[in-house]
């Protein structure tokens, strides 16, 4: 603002550095500016002695106050757990039809359950319990075991088919390539697929149902709607495991099938097994 | 080394000058007082302003409770899926900065900045304990801390302390509800964090209020950089008419007989700078333009019989005009400039949007998320089920319930998980997530088509409100 030339004030200082003539003002920093700079190298020091900070061939030192990320990670778990142990408790100990009742126990279920599935189950059954060919898709009202809250807790628990557990889900179909003839099969599985759709051979129904009712209902019961006892599918809705297409239809009877699922409480705990059936309960099927 | 060095290496660092701003008295002196109050006054009494938002709600008018993530500001509440209105504000706040410092300069640093604020209260702290400047400068000066220096100086701390700890204690305040926060902080068994926080405040407002004052503004703040860049020759800053005041009275270079200026060179006007600046020198970087040298000016002005406004608001462009004997431009002129007319229309807009924004807020609030894994189910008889995943918003402090219903194709029917009829109860002041099941029967029209678009409406049904979202519903897709 002021005119500068009129000002009665002396030449700024400068460092008294000059290269080609141009000099260098000097624009002291404050001197507490040079005090909070040691305080970082005492702060520095203090540091590197704390905490690990060299870098060696084997890891870094673990400083004097033994400080570790997975120490760090150990504990936070360790506190989870710790506030989780209550509802855990509640959870294990519940009756399993009540837990739905309970809004803060289900929401807790369902919430626990959702990363048990999506650790354990989502490799088979799919991160969405949609399943794919062999898988169950978990998502529809169709269940080869039951598919109330108990029965899903059973095979969750106890696996289907699994070798290691005497409580397991059992069951096998023949390989009907074995026991029938060529025509026999043709005939059944086009009795079969005309259950929810249209047989390619119409005319070898009639004759599919007689080798059916002799071979198959005993299992697949006469109305061919499955027996939940013994896992065996109904195979007159419009869901298939395998596919209900002619040629999938020909290969299950010819060289049955043998799905497999692992039994569950040797590796989770019983509140994780009954949170996982919650949530699977709530997926859309549950009974 | 061969190169002359002709004088001893310069100081790279300075010690802090010690600034002792005089007593002064005026209109600019007594706008900062009543700004002062105002602020202050909003600072440690709004925390204990109470609201009824009837029960499982706080009554705290104003209060940002981070542990249930919801901000409370009188009749307003914003959960944090509504932050666009702080960054609104905030935005808001920077275009705000911007319209002033491009028509005002420097008047936030000058008036209403918690620094210049907190600083200016800690002065009047100290004058009134050790004295005006004179009787300060002595005690500074007084090399031995005999008992009455100490006295003085413990009083002074005692009292900084006192009101850093207000500060803080105020600070925290606005996170938990303040009369609960001050029985537990009293009575020692509050949470450890809100007295970190308060020991952390009232620390750095005794440090900062009491002994770095101006030296935040110069080292520390980066706003006085930025505003540099947003002030123009047309800008109002403190400025000294040196036209006017040059020669100066009892300078050396005026001898008896010769033409003087207006200035007496009293000095007035540094000793009442608390940036320890001399406004004379011309604009400079640690002017925060808190104009009390222009009250000292005025009154020095009326002593010695000469016109007032020898230091005054005034812009560049005036000098210019007033040096080639022309008048001034009025006010609004400097005020009134493109510039300014585009940031105030700048911050009209986000405030007439956010405005808008919160008054077609609705009382009901879902969202709808479409289950995409997988995108649709078939069920054993045929049909085909897409799932939604609703969440539903209960911002008041009562449970509430909402009626679902669907609008579409009239063949598509509604199931809720776990319910039986299509009405959902929401806790108070909570979300729930709903699972909601859309099914189409084999061989309708939608289960046939990829997709086709469905209406969620949801209702209070104990006032008939209701809302509607979008979304869509997938068929099956025919290989």
């Amino acid at each position: 603002m002021a005119d500068q030339s009129k000002k009665p004030h002396q030449d700024p200082e400068t460092t008294g550095h000059e290269w080609d003539g141009i000099e260098e003002f000097n624009n002291p920093l404050p001197r507490w500016w040079l005090w909070v700079f040691y305080a970082t190298i005492v702060w520095g020091i203090w540091y590197v002695i704390a905490y690990p900070a060299w870098p060696l061939v084997e890891g870094a030192p673990a400083g004097y106050k033994n400080w570790s990320t997975r120490a760090n990670i150990a504990a936070d778990i360790a506190a989870a757990e710790a506030a989780n142990a209550g509802m855990n408790t509640r959870l294990a100990s519940a009756e399993l039809t009540a837990i739905a009742d309970d809004a803060e126990l289900n929401g807790y279920a369902i919430s626990a359950g959702g990363a048990v599935f999506r650790t354990w189950c989502a490799q088979c059954h799919g991160s969405g319990a949609a399943g794919a060919k062999g898988y169950p898709n978990l998502l529809d009202n169709d269940w080869l075991w039951g598919g109330d809250i108990a029965a899903i807790h059973a095979t969750i628990s106890h696996g289907i088919r699994t070798e290691e557990d005497d409580d397991t889900r059992y069951s096998e179909m023949p390989v009907f390539g074995d026991i029938l003839e060529e025509e026999e099969i043709v005939q059944v599985a086009n009795y079969v697929v005309s259950l929810s759709g249209d047989a390619p051979d119409a005319t070898a129904v009639i004759a599919g149902e007689m080798v059916f009712m002799d071979n198959c209902a005993s299992c697949h019961m006469e109305d061919a709607r499955g027996d939940r006892e013994q896992g065996a599918p109904n195979l007159a809705d419009a869901i298939w495991l395998y596919g209900g297409d002619f040629e999938t239809v020909m290969q299950t009877i010819e060289g049955s099938r043998f799905g497999v699922m692992p039994a569950w409480n040797t590796r989770l705990s019983e509140a994780e097994i009954r949170a996982v059936s919650a949530y699977v309960h709530q997926l859309g099927g549950g009974e | 080394m061969a190169s002359p060095q002709p004088e001893a290496p310069a100081k790279l660092y300075a010690a802090q000058e010690p600034v002792f701003p005089k007593k002064v008295y005026g209109k600019f002196r007594n706008l900062k007082w009543v700004i002062m109050a105002i602020t202050l006054g909003i600072y440690y009494l709004t925390p204990w302003i109470r609201w009824d938002r009837g029960p499982n709600l706080p009554d705290q008018a104003v209060l940002v409770d981070l542990a249930n993530r919801r901000f409370f500001f009188f009749w307003i509440e914003i959960w944090p899926y509504e932050f666009y209105f702080i960054a609104g504000l905030l935005v808001m706040a920077g275009l705000g900065l911007f319209l002033f410092t491009s028509a005002l300069g420097r008047v936030w640093c000058g008036y209403a900045c918690p620094q210049t604020v907190w600083t200016d209260l800690f002065i009047l702290v100290e004058r009134w304990i050790e004295g005006d400047r004179n009787a300060r400068l002595r005690l500074h000066r007084q090399k031995k801390w005999d008992l009455r220096k100490f006295r003085l100086r413990l009083t002074k701390w005692v009292v900084w302390l006192l009101i850093a700890l207000a500060t803080g204690g105020a600070w925290v305040f606005y996170f938990t509800d303040a009369p609960t926060l001050l029985a537990d902080l009293i009575a020692l068994n509050a949470h450890p964090v809100a007295y970190t926080t308060l020991l952390i405040l009232t620390g750095t407002t005794f440090f900062f209020g009491g002994f770095a004052r101006e030296q935040i503004c110069i080292y520390a703040c980066p706003w006085p950089r930025i505003q540099a860049a947003m002030m123009d020759e047309d800008t109002l800053v403190v400025g000294y008419r040196d036209w006017r005041g040059e020669p100066r009275k009892h300078s050396e270079e005026v001898k008896a007989g010769d033409p003087q200026g207006d200035c007496i060179d009293c000095m007035a006007c540094v000793t009442v700078c608390p940036m320890g600046i001399d406004i004379r020198d011309g604009q400079q970087m640690e002017c925060i333009t808190c104009a009390l040298c222009i009250d000292a000016c005025d009154d020095i002005m009326d002593k010695v019989g000469k016109p007032r406004g020898l230091i005054d608001y005034m812009a560049l462009t005036d000098e210019t005009n007033e040096r080639a004997g022309k008048p001034p431009k009025p006010i609004w002129k400097h005020v009134l400039r493109p510039r300014t007319i585009l940031y105030t229309t700048l911050w009209s807009l986000v405030g007439v949007g956010l405005l808008f924004a919160l008054f077609v807020r609705q009382d009901i609030d879902f969202t709808v998320a479409p289950v995409r894994n997988p995108t649709y189910v078939v069920l054993s008889d045929g049909s085909i089920r897409n799932t939604y995943e609703i969440r539903l918003r209960n911002k008041h402090g009562e449970d509430r319930p909402f009626r679902m219903s669907l609008s579409g194709d009239r063949t598509l029917q509604l199931q809720l998980e776990g319910l039986t009829d299509a009405v959902v109860t929401v806790p108070a002041d909570s979300v729930k997530l709903q699972r909601v099941y859309v099914i189409a029967p084999a061989d309708t029209d939608p289960a046939g088509l990829a997709q086709s678009s469905i209406r969620f409406w949801v209702e209070d049904p104990t006032n008939g409100d209701r809302v509607h979202k979008d979304s869509v519903f997938n068929g099956k897709v025919q290989p």
